[in-house]
């Protein structure tokens, strides 16, 4: 049996962030950056087989394609999912989960990916741009990993360019449909939070070995709730921690964290 | 009769300053960049540029021929932030029209069926609307849902890069996407494709990939054999973007002399005169496809 010493935190986040995806059903689970894809590998091949999958570009594949270099690892297609039909097939269905890494989320579960500061016609800082954000929002399940959690990424007020809508009155048109918004999970190199507070408050439901509640409040611009239930996220066991292995043979997950700590915080 | 073989030139001499240009592929895939250099080339300006956007983007709002950009990102995938695209936008620049990249296609749809705009809730609960003067509609029927009109993106012309053409505007597109190519083609008043090969006749030889015909030739005006004219983007299955290129690009962007600089070395007299400076066909097709 692995110890938390040996396990380390980017694999223990894997692990939280599958469980996002746990029950999902027959959608896409799509994870952007290591993390999250390996997350959505770790949780078709164990506790929800029917979620689906693409190679990471067009194709559907039900056997989850390591990341990386791929050398004589040759993807299976079972089907196909391109661009060209992602919207029509996957996202203005609500047959997707994404998860995904904002610049910026705010206590509504706004989120930036489009800009910083300044204004929209002359940004401080130009990012991405909204990408499939405002999309994804309105329609299907949405979860985030953070890398590093801080005030920056979880900041105060609201986040400088809406790029995904999230649990804001003040920005709903009247008359306008907003059932489909679904903000599940966030996976921090802290805790796991979710929206299950009062009006969609933020809270705490885990804290990653040897985090305090305290630590993850002062990296937080905005007040948090600690659920009552909150415990110690899990650590992988054996047999997740040989999928990941399986499904990241060049241990990309170890550039994810800073210095890619022990899942336990000394 | 309606022989559409044209040159680069021809092409971009039927461009005029002021036009609404939409640009096909996605990101650092799939695009028209043979006909992007000639644009670079010319004096064009004042353009209003559509795209998902990569290079292209980057390279048109460099040399200043941008005046206003439609776009929901603009990235070179293994280089996430396009430098000269943030250089332009930080600079304020360009005027901006920002939208989700569903609400694109959406908007290229609603021009190619002549429809003012098409309904979506996409953007509701983001500033899209507020940022972009987008305006809302009521549905007329018992829901009375409030929903935001995606203005139809009408393009003055459309510029892509096929895998095979014919001189009728047959074209094919191979790969494992080809993402909102046909509906650029049909959003536009006049579509010019670029193609790797162009054949006499696509039936005698490729019939069997009939099914790669992603837009039938009505919407084809003018058709440029351009080996290698996606370069430095990606063309599958003939080859994979150029990493040391885009490197090299990006880098360019903090580097003494700028644009002008890059221009000057890399854009070429003519796209004989870059191929050459590239390494030619060969050297473009032996460029990796990329691993996602």
């Amino acid at each position: 049996m692995a110890t938390r010493q040996e396990v380390t935190l980017a694999e223990l986040c894997i692990l939280a962030c599958s469980e996002a995806f746990r029950g999902g059903g027959e959608i896409v689970a799509t994870g952007v950056g290591p993390v999250p894809r390996l997350a959505a590998g770790l949780a078709k091949l164990t506790h929800t087989p029917e979620l689906m999958m693409t190679d990471g570009e067009a194709y559907l594949v039900e056997e989850p394609v390591p990341i990386g270099p791929r050398g004589d690892y040759q993807p299976k297609f079972a089907g196909h999912l391109p661009f060209s039909r992602f919207f029509d097939d996957a996202v203005w269905t609500g047959r997707r989960h994404a998860m995904v890494t904002p610049t910026q989320i705010d206590r509504f579960g706004q989120t930036n990916l489009s800009a910083l500061g300044g204004t929209h016609k002359q940004p401080k800082v130009q990012m991405l741009g909204v990408r499939g954000f405002p999309g994804n929002s309105v329609y299907h399940p949405n979860s985030m990993f953070i890398p590093a959690h801080s005030t920056r990424v979880f900041c105060a007020g609201e986040v400088d360019m809406v790029s995904s809508a999230g649990y804001n009155p003040a920005k709903r048109i009247a008359g306008g449909n907003y059932s489909g918004i679904d903000l599940r999970r966030i996976v921090t190199n802290l805790c796991v939070m979710d929206f299950g507070g009062p009006d969609h408050a933020v809270r705490v439901i885990s804290l990653h070995p040897g985090v305090d509640f305290g630590d993850v409040q002062a990296a937080t611009g905005f007040p948090l709730l600690l659920a009552a239930n909150a415990g110690v996220t899990a650590i992988p066991d054996e047999a997740a921690l040989a999928i990941i292995t399986r499904l990241d043979p060049h241990a990309i997950r170890a550039s994810v964290i800073k210095d890619n700590p022990p899942a336990q915080r000394p | 009769m309606f022989d559409k073989r044209m040159t680069l030139t021809a092409v971009v001499s039927q461009l005029h300053d002021g036009m609404t240009i939409g640009i096909g592929g996605w990101g650092p895939r799939r695009k028209p960049m043979a006909l992007v250099r000639e644009i670079l080339r010319s004096n064009l300006k004042d353009l209003t540029i559509i795209a998902y956007g990569g290079a292209d983007v980057g390279m048109l709002a460099a040399a200043g021929r941008i005046r206003k950009l439609v776009f929901a990102f603009v990235s070179l995938d293994a280089i996430p932030l396009e430098p000269w695209f943030r250089k332009a936008r930080e600079s304020g620049s360009l005027d901006v029209l920002e939208v989700d990249e569903g609400m694109l296609q959406w908007g290229l749809k609603a021009a190619a069926f002549g429809l003012p705009f098409l309904p979506t809730r996409v953007g509701l609960g983001t500033d899209l609307a507020a940022l972009g003067g987008l305006k809302t509609v009521t549905s007329p029927y018992d829901d009375g849902e409030t929903l935001i009109a995606m203005p139809a993106l009408k393009l003055d012309a459309a510029l892509l890069h096929v895998n095979r053409s014919d001189w009728r505007g047959n074209v094919q597109a191979f790969g494992p996407d080809t993402y909102y190519d046909d509906w650029f083609a049909k959003a536009a008043t006049r579509c010019f494709v670029t193609a790797e090969d162009v054949v006499e006749r696509i039936e005698d030889d490729h019939a069997a990939d009939a099914k790669a015909n992603i837009v039938p030739r009505c919407f084809i005006s003018g058709v440029v054999a351009a080996p290698g004219g996606a370069h430095p983007s990606s063309m599958p299955p003939l080859y994979g973007w150029d990493s040391k290129f885009l490197k090299a690009y990006a880098g360019a962007a903090a580097a003494e002399g700028g644009w002008a600089a890059w221009h000057a070395e890399n854009t070429g007299a003519s796209e004989t005169d870059y191929m050459a400076k590239v390494g030619g066909i060969d050297a473009i097709s032996s460029l990796p496809l990329p691993v996602f």
